[in-house]
């Protein structure tokens, strides 16, 4: 029993099939309890008011938008090194996704900046690095649907997705080096004295678990999908071939 | 190589539109600021460490497809694979032929544009400099996206939205080095990076640039 076991398209459908409602209902269940409880039964912050709240939406969204590049280049590193397709097809599938999160994080970010900071956009390091990764999230989107041999393009995009990643990191830090930036520093880590206060520290671990199942849910969606319409083509061609 | 890389530059010289078009575009993009912002010596003196960054940046793009398609169409990049030269070095070699065609010929013109824009004279070395070092970099990482998209029809345009993202950090660092500059401040750190980057794309991007050719014309 291995894990490239899954790299088999069928029984990749047959696992998925299986795992997938499983997935969604833990997504609900944790989006749900999350962000209900962090609505509607956590206490105003006492500097930032209510508004504190979208902090439910706005970390784990752009917690997301970075994993999902991550999973991303990993996914594009097996089809570069293994030839297999499932994760080629799950890189595809996983972009149109991470792109609606960095957009999330994007927009509950303006609409929070613009009580607290009195400003809905700044060209802070890390609302610009965001914005970057949108345009990266965007040419690599691009680039899959313009090529259209499928394999060429997975090649082509895996390819792209790591030398984007070097340059996304690279944008991230030289965008540090250049404007200092209103945006706060970290607050949920480990090994740190100040952090976000325990009343509002579960709710927000809750929604991120929420958002990571999402995520899961989503991916897997889109790449049977993937899978199905590769099939579907595989049969046309067959069709037009007898 | 050195064959290579001379039929490159007769090939760019000799056509064409290439060559002058790229510094043709950096002075109207100099021209037109001071036209859109007012003439106020002021502002446009503060921008223009940005602008002429952004016309280089443009006028490199604006070329780019060139790299690759003209000798993609006639063949001679499927020449180019099986010949002993690696491939990786015919992909340096053409971003090199790139540069010496449009970067090297923007650092050059640049002081003279920098003066409409009313730049202070202590940043026009920083800018002839920070052009001279930060353009390889445009040039290697636009041979890679032109090495991405040469298979695809029409694909100027999303040439343009894979390698602009690329040249975020080589525009922040350059326009800094300039800013920095002008004001007299020191610029060793800035133009540190910018030189980490251009060697690190030299070093690199040519491997990623022909494996990404290889593959494009694989389907073929």
């Amino acid at each position: 029993m291995s894990l490239w076991e899954y790299a088999n398209p069928k029984k990749f459908m047959q696992t998925s099939g299986a795992v997938l409602p499983w997935v969604a209902g833990l997504a609900a269940i944790c989006l749900g309890t999350g962000l209900i409880w962090g609505f509607f039964f956590t206490p105003d912050d006492y500097r930032q008011g209510s508004t504190v709240r979208i902090i439910y939406l706005h970390v784990p969204a752009a917690m997301m938008a970075i994993n999902a590049w991550a999973m991303m280049l990993v996914a594009s590193l097996i089809w570069l090194i293994r030839r297999h397709h499932v994760s080629a097809l799950a890189a595809r599938a996983a972009a149109p996704v991470g792109l609606t999160f960095t957009l999330i994080a994007l927009a509950t970010g303006a609409l929070w900046g613009a009580p607290m900071w009195g400003t809905w956009w700044e060209w802070d390091p890390r609302l610009t690095s965001f914005l970057i990764l949108a345009l990266f999230y965007l040419g690599y989107i691009a680039l899959w649907q313009a090529v259209e041999n499928p394999d060429t393009a997975a090649d082509l995009t895996s390819i792209l997705c790591m030398v984007g990643s070097v340059f996304a990191v690279l944008s991230r830090y030289a965008v540090n080096f250049w404007n200092q930036g209103l945006h706060q520093g970290a607050s949920l880590s480990l090994d740190q004295r100040e952090n976000i206060s325990n009343v509002f520290w579960l709710p927000l671990v809750i929604s991120i678990a929420g958002f990571v199942a999402l995520f899961v849910t989503l991916v897997l969606l889109r790449t049977r999908t993937e899978i199905r319409a590769r099939r579907l083509s595989a049969l046309i061609a067959r069709e037009r071939l007898a | 190589m050195i064959a290579l890389l001379i039929r490159d530059l007769k090939l760019a010289f000799r056509s064409g539109g290439g060559f002058g078009l790229g510094l043709a575009f950096f002075l109207l993009v100099a021209v037109l600021v001071p036209l859109g912002v007012g003439p106020q010596g002021g502002t446009l003196a503060r921008i223009a460490p940005g602008i002429l960054w952004i016309g280089a940046l443009l006028a490199c793009l604006l070329s780019l497809d060139r790299i690759f398609a003209l000798d993609f169409e006639d063949g001679t990049l499927e020449i180019l694979i099986p010949s002993p030269l690696p491939l990786e070095g015919a992909v340096a070699v053409k971003a090199l032929a790139h540069w010496l065609t449009t970067g090297l010929p923007l650092a050059v013109a640049a002081p003279v544009l920098a003066v409409l824009l009313h730049l202070p004279a202590s940043g026009l070395p920083w800018l002839v400099a920070s052009l001279a070092i930060g353009t390889p970099a445009l040039s290697m990482i636009g041979a890679f996206g032109a090495a991405l998209t040469v298979g695809v029809k029409r694909g100027g345009l999303l040439l343009s939205l894979l390698v602009l993202p690329l040249y975020v950090p080589s525009l922040i660092f350059g326009a800094e080095v300039v800013r920095r500059g002008a004001e007299g401040m020191a610029v060793g750190t800035p133009l540190a990076f910018l030189a980490a980057i251009t060697l690190g794309s030299a070093a690199s991007l040519p491997f990623a640039a022909a494996a990404a050719l290889r593959m494009s014309l694989r389907q073929g």
